[in-house]
């Protein structure tokens, strides 16, 4: 396919681009519409993209040489697995650019350079066929989300700032190890060619562990999640939304492009302890998320159990399982990206994140609470909205696997409920504190309201595009798990000649 | 092979400056220009001189003295270095107008004895070369004034460093007479035919082990690193940007030349591993506690002589390569970040973490290229340090170094910690009283700038860079 540009380069360097110029601007308002019509035009730049093949080729490859004298190409494409993040990343970017558009009063200019910057390493760590590429956009996306909470955040905004950081780089910093040994041992960093890899289970055991370390802390899964209550609570709201709808999506991305296929034996063999971990994270996060006072840090802690349903979908290893953990990881990104920036809305009204004060908005705000009410249903899944799909879907896979695990999701989902219940009667029909006075939704809210509940109805209720756009890539996925792990069951009980027929690519010689 | 001037122009040029600062400083400054205004540009034009003389190629002065594309390499970048840092010191508040010319004169020879270095292919005159540049740094380091008077500090931190080098040089020589006792020779190239094993050559290893001190004692690798720090916070802010940076790279070349007898599994070769190791976790935990800026970058310093030991070990040509480009990757962000010290402590004080508070405001390109160059020094991409970082950790796995390869990158989560909390107090802190004026003049702006640039361009693009490191690694491990 020819669009006389290569779209996915674009829609990297455009942001940054864009980035540069703001530093021409004196203005803050001026900076403010000129992020605002970047991102628009970010969008109309990814219009190619809506001619996404639905099979599970890579599409919109790119490639080309990075360092030849170690093997480093600049490879982009997406599939179906990447596709809808590719896309969920552009879409938050202009309702985060609206959403602090008052929010944000000091600093605007570093602000937007932030988001833009922000913006093009997310397209590139869900683009990057290269490992070492792959690493370069995961790193530096820490660099502005540091800066959004360390500068534009709370109160304690060091110490959440900080505690983000070291806990993201101390995970990757062993995904780098696990990198450099695919490289010396599989002959290359192209993540395509690595999938037909046969590596050891010892070496799969390894690197299984040093990436799921990475990819948990970034998701985060329980007991790694400490950090994610404190970013998101001293975070500014935009930045708690592209924390929420993208960065931890990262993390589960990961694991369904990295671990599933890089290591198929050691995913299988860890996935009980993966499985274990994922119903830990989601009755803590609801449990916990149950008896906050704090409405930001409430969602924060349901943004644990609901990523939780994600790993969980993945390690079950069936079609439903995996389907479900990718639109729970879009459906999260709406309705989470949604209800921080309903709580950025109200905090320029209350100053306060407290539910207590807070409540009592259903006579004054009408408006706001329905968008809220629409929200929190669909965050706890309720039918004809978005959450929903991705909830029943991964509730079939773990019922096909095992009645057990389906019935350790049963309580999740009703602690979901509760805790989405208990604040929302409270915001809607507690004893106000001071919400006469305050002003409803304005234009510019209404917008940025607007725009996730179409998604969440769509999705809620005619799911079949998004079905057809990741399928095709789902089952290949699953199947070439499926397949590999039984190649290998066949290689050990006959040695011989199925040993030869599993080493699909002999390894390249290593040129050092 | 005939000797030709012509293939030691660098070298000439150099000690051409030397004579010109030399007489300069005989008189008393009155009718020359004053040394700062005229050096830079000549300094700059050496380096042009360095790129003509590229290609040379020969063993001379009966062959101790070699140049290849490693010399030629590291005499480009040390003629950079120099460059880089003359400009910086060209406006150095904490020096005397009339003892300028004399510590240019030193630097410039400090700098001429590390190129010698970058040639040497014999221990003595390798020996040599490394005193030449000691020497001279011993005489600058406690050039610096507080108020009229001589800073004691900088007294101190000289005297430590005299020690601590004549201590390190005569155990290298002491270890020399070892190697020569049992093997006969002092070329490298045939002592790379020896064996060096502890059962085969017990002595050889022994003296070995003593002469590579010297050069640790250069790099600042634990356990020589104890200068490191003081001497740092003793001198002058564009001293110590000097003592940081260029040095390191003649310590650099000499390990990677010697770095042929070292095959992976030799006792001597596990040895630096293990010092490597050793080197980057001290560094690291040490700078965790650090208040006063330079003491961190010298316990950073620390850390990354551990680093660059990393690809010293693997025994093939890409380890070199990778620790060649590492070496260069050090000098430029070392460069820049002490670049950024001296303009922002405009009147030569030293800096503590809370006089970068605000720097945001104050001095915003300034707190950029400090962004820049604190991210580079961790090793986070899309910088030079992240690069060199992953080729060196490429380069050795899989050559029996797995376990320094992981503290490798495990030491990378705690350096975060403070090199973030330079960006951290630059751009969330609000600046208190009697933070100093930063210098935001075109030239400070500018020189920030293009360092930083070079950082982002090189860590994106290392493709030709590299290229001319894989040379020099391949001339020496074909």
């Amino acid at each position: 396919m020819e669009f006389g540009y290569p779209v996915l380069t674009t829609l990297i360097v455009f942001p940054l681009l864009a980035a540069a110029g703001l530093f021409l601007i004196k203005s803050p308002q001026v900076a403010r519409a000129y992020t605002m019509g970047a991102s628009i035009l970010e969008l109309i730049l990814a219009i190619p993209l809506l001619t996404f093949k639905h099979n599970a080729e890579w599409q919109f490859v790119e490639r080309a040489h990075w360092v030849p004298q170690w093997g480093l190409e600049y490879h982009l494409a997406v599939d179906g697995i990447s596709y809808l993040m590719v896309m969920l990343t552009l879409a938050i970017l202009p309702l985060c650019v609206m959403c602090s558009w008052t929010y944000i009063s000091k600093r605007v200019k570093e602000f937007h350079f932030c988001l833009l910057f922000m913006t093009a390493a997310c397209v590139g760590v869900f683009s990057a066929l290269d490992f070492v590429l792959f690493y370069v956009f995961w790193e530096a996306m820490l660099i502005p989300m540091y800066l959004l909470i360390a500068v534009w955040g709370g109160d304690q905004r060091r110490y959440a700032s900080l505690k983000f950081f070291l806990f993201t780089l101390a995970g990757s910093t062993l995904l780098l190890a696990a990198i450099v040994a695919f490289r010396i041992t599989g002959g290359t960093f192209s993540i395509p060619e690595l999938m037909l890899f046969p590596f050891t289970f010892k070496f799969q055991f390894w690197a299984f562990l040093a990436m799921a370390l990475a990819f948990a802390i970034k998701v985060p899964m329980f007991p790694f999640h400490t950090w994610l209550p404190a970013a998101h609570v001293q975070a500014p709201s935009a930045g708690s939304v592209i924390l929420a709808a993208v960065l931890l999506k990262m993390g589960t991305y990961g694991f369904l492009r990295f671990c599933l296929p890089l290591t198929p034996e050691a995913s299988v063999y860890f996935a009980p302890m993966m499985i274990a971990i994922s119903i830990a994270s989601i009755l803590y996060g609801g449990a916990i998320a149950l008896g906050q006072e704090d409405i930001k840090k409430l969602v924060a802690y349901s943004s644990v159990g609901h990523m939780g349903f994600v790993t969980l979908g993945i390690f079950l290893f069936n079609l439903r399982g995996i389907e479900g953990a990718l639109f729970q990881m879009l459906n999260h990104g709406i309705i989470t990206g949604a209800l921080f920036m309903m709580i950025g809305a109200v905090y320029e009204r209350s100053h306060s994140r407290q539910i207590a004060d807070n409540m009592g908005l259903g006579k004054y705000l009408p408006a706001f609470m329905g968008f809220w009410g629409l929200y929190a249903l669909a965050s706890f899944g309720f039918p004809g909205t978005n959450g929903f799909v991705g909830e029943m879907l991964v509730f079939t896979g773990a019922f096909q696997v095992s009645p057990y695990i389906g019935a350790c999701l049963v309580p999740g989902a009703l602690l979901g409920a509760a805790y989405m219940f208990r604040v929302s009667l409270k915001m809607a029909w507690g004893q106000p504190a001071c919400a006469k006075t305050w002003r409803d939704l304005n234009t510019r809210e209404w917008t940025y309201l607007l725009i996730p509940a179409v998604f969440v109805f769509y999705i809620g209720l005619a799911p079949g595009l998004f079905f057809k756009l990741i399928d095709p890539s789902v089952e290949k996925l699953v199947g070439d798990l499926k397949q590999r792990n039984t190649v290998e069951q066949k290689v050990a009980a006959t040695p011989a000649p199925a040993a030869v027929a599993a080493v699909v690519v002999p390894a390249e010689p290593v040129n050092n | 092979m005939v000797f030709n001037p012509i293939q030691i122009v660098p070298e000439l040029y150099q000690l051409l400056l030397i004579l010109a600062l030399f007489f300069q400083s005989l008189g008393d400054g009155s009718e020359t220009p004053p040394a700062e205004r005229w050096l830079p540009f000549f300094a700059g034009f050496g380096i042009f001189v360095c790129i003509v003389s590229w290609g040379a190629e020969g063993l001379i002065f009966g062959g101790a003295y070699k140049l290849d594309a490693l010399s030629q390499f590291m005499k480009l970048a040390i003629s950079f270095g120099f460059y880089v840092t003359v400009l910086n010191a060209s406006r150095q508040p904490s020096l005397e107008e009339r003892k300028r010319p004399d510590y240019f004169m030193f630097l410039a020879i400090s700098a001429w004895g590390l190129m010698i270095l970058s040639s040497a292919v014999e221990l003595i005159t390798i020996y040599l070369a490394l005193e030449i540049s000691s020497y001279s740094l011993y005489a600058v380091i406690p050039l610096r004034n507080t108020g009229s008077k001589g800073d004691p500090r900088a007294a101190e931190a000289g005297i430590k460093y005299i020690l601590f080098g004549a201590v390190a040089t005569a155990l290298a020589l002491y270890g020399f007479s070892y190697i020569l006792a049992s093997q006969h020779t002092s070329y490298i190239s045939q002592l790379a035919l020896r064996t060096w094993t502890w059962d085969g050559a017990p002595m050889a290893v022994v003296g070995l082990s003593l002469f590579l001190g010297g050069m640790f004692y250069k790099l600042a690798l634990f356990p020589f690193h104890f200068w490191c720090p003081d001497v740092y916070q003793g001198a002058s802010n564009e001293t110590a940007g000097f003592v940081a940076t260029l040095p390191k790279l003649g310590a650099v070349v000499v390990l990677v030349r010697l770095a042929t007898l070292l095959k992976p599994g030799l006792e001597i070769t596990t040895l630096l591993a293990i010092l490597g190791a050793c080197s980057m976790t001290y560094g690291n935990l040490c700078a965790l506690a650090q208040k006063d800026l330079k003491r961190l970058l010298g316990f950073s310093s620390v850390a990354h002589a551990g680093y660059i030991m990393v690809g010293l070990v693997s025994g093939t040509a890409m380890g070199l390569s990778a620790a060649v480009f590492y070496a260069l990757a050090y000098l430029v962000m070392n460069l820049l970040v002490f670049w950024v010290v001296s303009r922002i402590a405009s009147d030569g004080r030293n800096l503590q973490m809370d006089d970068l508070n605000g720097l945001y405001k104050r001095a915003p390109a300034l707190a950029f290229a400090l962004g820049v160059g604190a991210f580079a020094l961790v090793g986070l991409p899309p910088t030079m340090g992240f690069m060199g970082k992953f080729f060196l950790i490429t380069s050795a796995w899989d050559h029996g170094y797995n376990w320094l390869v992981i503290t490798l990158v495990l030491n990378s989560a705690i350096a975060i910690y403070y090199y973030l909390s330079l960006v951290r107090h630059a751009y969330t802190h609000e600046a208190g009283e009697d933070v100093p004026t930063p210098d935001n003049s075109a030239f400070s702006i500018c020189g920030a700038s293009l360092l930083a640039l070079l950082v982002l361009v090189l860590g994106m693009v290392p493709g030709r860079v590299f290229d001319f490191a894989i040379m020099a690694g391949k001339q020496l491990i074909p």
